[in-house]
């Protein structure tokens, strides 16, 4: 495996099975007891966020810490960055503070990448989602939560059908999640209206629909993503009640599931818009699973990165 | 101080010694001698015309910190340019008789090759307000190229107004063909690569809009209208079309559109990020066919120096521009010439004879004939340099060719006789 996380490119299909087999290992030792492990002891974990996510920033940081490395959080609101600091000089600056990994979450795509290529900086990087490009991480736990409910233990998709519905323009969580997902087999469908869909998109080796009751009841995932509300007041759809009533996953929707399909949503929901609060709240919603894998996932991509094969 | 050159070939392979005094070619002959002139061995090279740049990024004023009028003269000697047309983005905007004057003073004190301003069509650029274009072509600079580049004259108004306005003293616009609306925050070339990467996309569409836009102007009130960077094949068909139809419309194309695509983007190096953006290779073939066939009319660098801390960061927060003065011929020799597509005299009307008359440049482009003005160059057409962007005669290190092995090396630029850079360097009085 290389040294960073930076897209689901970087990443074979052995290598993104071993991951996530490795998540799956350390779920069945934190299940037996053992929550913390000794293996990251005197390394320096650094949450680099540029961007608010406390989700991802607490999943990363509770990662860190049951691998029992120190985790140091460095926000960009109130810090320097906020005051013309440039991505350089902040990478620079935990590079003199002897920094083993760097989490970056940042609003432009292609800004782990910088970070990881431009000799800024010799700790390993991981991508906590840069820009509309990608989400890596998030990609492994949502094909950690699909194996876990669906019993694919060797994580292989064939034959599974998933339909991500929303706002694919702009969704790292979306092109990450393509990636991966062709990688392990599965077969994948965009659910978008027209505006919502990147020009190119046509040749991401992906089926496209505009048309989710159509695309529905084929599928064995339902992954809803975010709308996020910026994009309300810039065409992309007329109102939000427009868009809710086209691809918003209503109770009426929900019932025409096949009985064993599952609804994931990547959160923050918008209950009520992309996603109503009963099909959030349903049997066949694995939305908190997501939440604790996300956890299980984060700790195996740093053992990788940084435990390395010597230790395996 | 007078020089034989002798021993070299003109464009079209004729083997021509040349006498060079008094600032003119006094003489052009086959084994001339002449024995108190600085004699140069110029065998196996090309003596061309000295090229002309239409399009320039010099910053002075405002941006000394990326390039001067002096260092952007130095690499254009370098680059074989006699003369750069240094467009009206500094700041102050070049959109008064005065700015153009004090760029044009400075062109004249650094002394290596001429420096014509081009002129803001309007105020500070905001393409709301027409410039005070006839003052500035009335002026010492006597500027006869108008552009806002940089950013598109987009108000059709406006622009038709400043068609006709430039009518009255021979003048032309130089539109940078990009409709606002389309590229909000645009990053790179929207297609398979933009989406994959995540950057929001620049339409060929946004550029082939104002292209059709402005010939259908350019042809209703019968100016004359030059299209900036072309960089789609959509927009070399519009302006075949034109051309059919008799519109009075010229068309640039950078050397980075001849050879690089948005594959480069890949990565997210910000050295590739440029304004137009990078297109995919449907395009680059179709602008190598419109500059061999003439559509397109000219090659102009773009130059467009930026500091360090503009382009070593993440592609979002990055300036937009390349340099291209030290590797335009190259870029067009390698892509144009070696691949049979335009012939060495092609390439001379292209980059010299053409931009110079586009412009009314009119002791620039000349043919090398007895009587010229002496803007000439020598090239070694089979010598070779492995591109090093520390090694730049530009005050910038942005050129996207780092580490690139390319053809032909300009050995010799004369500007008005003098010789102003030899393979011992660049010689400033």
């Amino acid at each position: 495996m290389k040294n960073h996380l930076l897209s689901i490119n970087d990443l074979s299909r052995d290598e993104a099975v071993a991951i996530l087999a490795t998540a799956a290992e350390l779920g069945r030792v934190s299940e037996g007891g053992q929550k913390k492990l000794p293996t990251l002891r005197g390394r320096a974990v650094v949450n680099l966020f540029f961007e608010d996510s406390t989700r991802t920033r607490i999943s990363f940081e509770s990662a860190a810490k049951r691998l029992s490395a120190d985790v140091i959080n460095f926000s960009a609101k109130g810090s320097s960055v906020s005051k013309g600091e440039s991505l350089k000089d902040t990478a620079q600056t935990l590079q003199a503070m002897g920094a083993d990994a760097v989490v970056i979450r940042h609003g432009a795509s292609g800004a782990a990448q910088r970070l990881a290529d431009s000799g800024w900086i010799s700790a390993s990087v991981i991508n906590a989602g840069d820009g509309t490009h990608e989400h890596p991480t998030q990609a492994l736990l949502d094909a950690f939560t699909i194996g876990e409910k669906f019993g694919l233990a060797t994580y292989d998709f064939s034959g599974l059908k998933v339909g991500i519905v929303g706002d694919i323009l702009h969704s790292r969580v979306a092109r990450s999640n393509v990636l991966l997902l062709k990688k392990l087999g599965a077969s994948v469908t965009l659910i978008a209206p027209p505006t919502l869909l990147p020009v190119g998109v046509e040749q991401w080796g992906v089926a496209v629909s505009y048309d989710f009751d159509a695309a529905l009841k084929n599928l064995d995932v339902v992954m809803m993503l975010r709308i996020q509300s910026e994009r309300m007041h810039d065409l992309f759809f007329p109102s939000a009640r427009e868009y809710s009533r086209a691809y918003g996953l209503d109770s009426t929707r929900l019932s025409t599931l096949k009985p064993k399909a599952i609804v994931m949503h990547p959160g923050p929901m918008n209950r009520g818009l992309e996603i109503s609060a009963d099909s959030a709240d349903s049997l066949q919603s694995v939305v908190l699973a997501q939440v604790t894998n996300g956890v299980l996932v984060r700790m195996s991509v740093l053992y990788h990165l940084l435990a390395g094969a010597s230790n395996s | 101080m007078n020089y034989l050159i002798s021993g070299g070939e003109t464009a079209d392979g004729t083997q021509q010694d040349f006498l060079i005094a008094d600032g003119k070619i006094v003489k052009v002959g086959a084994n001339l001698a002449k024995a108190d002139a600085i004699q140069i061995d110029a065998t196996g090279c090309k003596i061309l015309p000295g090229l002309v740049d239409l399009h320039t990024h010099l910053r002075e004023p405002g941006r000394e910190d990326s390039e001067t009028v002096l260092t952007g003269s130095t690499a254009a000697v370098v680059g074989g340019y006699t003369a750069i047309s240094a467009m009206a983005n500094t700041n102050p905007v070049a959109d008064t008789a005065g700015v153009v004057e004090q760029i044009f003073r400075l062109g004249q004190e650094a002394g290596l090759c001429d420096v014509f301003p081009i002129g803001a069509v309007t105020q500070g650029l905001n393409g709301e307000n027409l410039a005070e274009i006839g003052a500035m072509a009335n002026s010492a600079a006597r500027v006869r190229v108008f552009s806002d580049d940089g950013k598109c004259v987009f108000d059709p108004l406006v622009m038709r107004r400043a068609l006709e306005y430039v009518k009255s003293f021979g003048g032309v616009i130089a539109q940078h063909a990009q409709e606002p609306r389309l590229t909000l925050d645009a990053q790179m070339n929207e297609g398979l690569i933009s989406s994959q990467l995540g950057l929001k996309g620049w339409p060929a569409i946004a550029e082939e809009a104002i292209i059709a836009r402005d010939i259908l102007l350019a042809e209703h009130v019968g100016s004359r209208l030059h299209i900036c960077h072309l960089t789609t094949a959509g927009g070399v068909e519009l302006v075949r079309w034109a051309k059919s139809r008799g519109v009075n419309v010229t068309a640039e194309v950078t050397p980075h559109h001849l050879i690089l695509t948005d594959d480069q983007v890949v990565g997210y190096d910000a050295v590739f990020k440029v304004n137009p953006p990078l297109r995919t290779q449907t395009d680059v073939d179709a602008l190598r066919a419109g500059l061999a066939d003439g559509t397109i009319d000219i090659v102009a660098t773009d130059h467009a120096p930026h500091p360090a801390e503009d382009k070593d960061c993440e592609w979002q927060a990055a300036a937009f521009g390349m340099l291209g003065l030290e590797t335009a011929l190259s870029i067009v020799v390698k892509t144009m010439v070696e691949s049979n597509l335009m012939s060495w005299s092609q390439l001379v009307e292209r980059m010299s004879t053409k931009p110079a008359e586009i412009a009314g440049y009119s002791e620039q482009g000349q043919s090398l004939a007895s009587g010229s003005v002496a803007n000439l160059i020598i090239v070694d057409p089979s010598a070779t340099r492995t591109v090093d962007r520390n090694k730049m005669s530009s005050k910038s290190r942005n050129t996207p060719y780092h580490g690139m092995i390319l053809p032909a090396v300009v050995t010799h630029t004369f500007y008005k006789g003098k010789l102003v850079l030899s393979p011992e360097g660049v010689h400033q009085e």
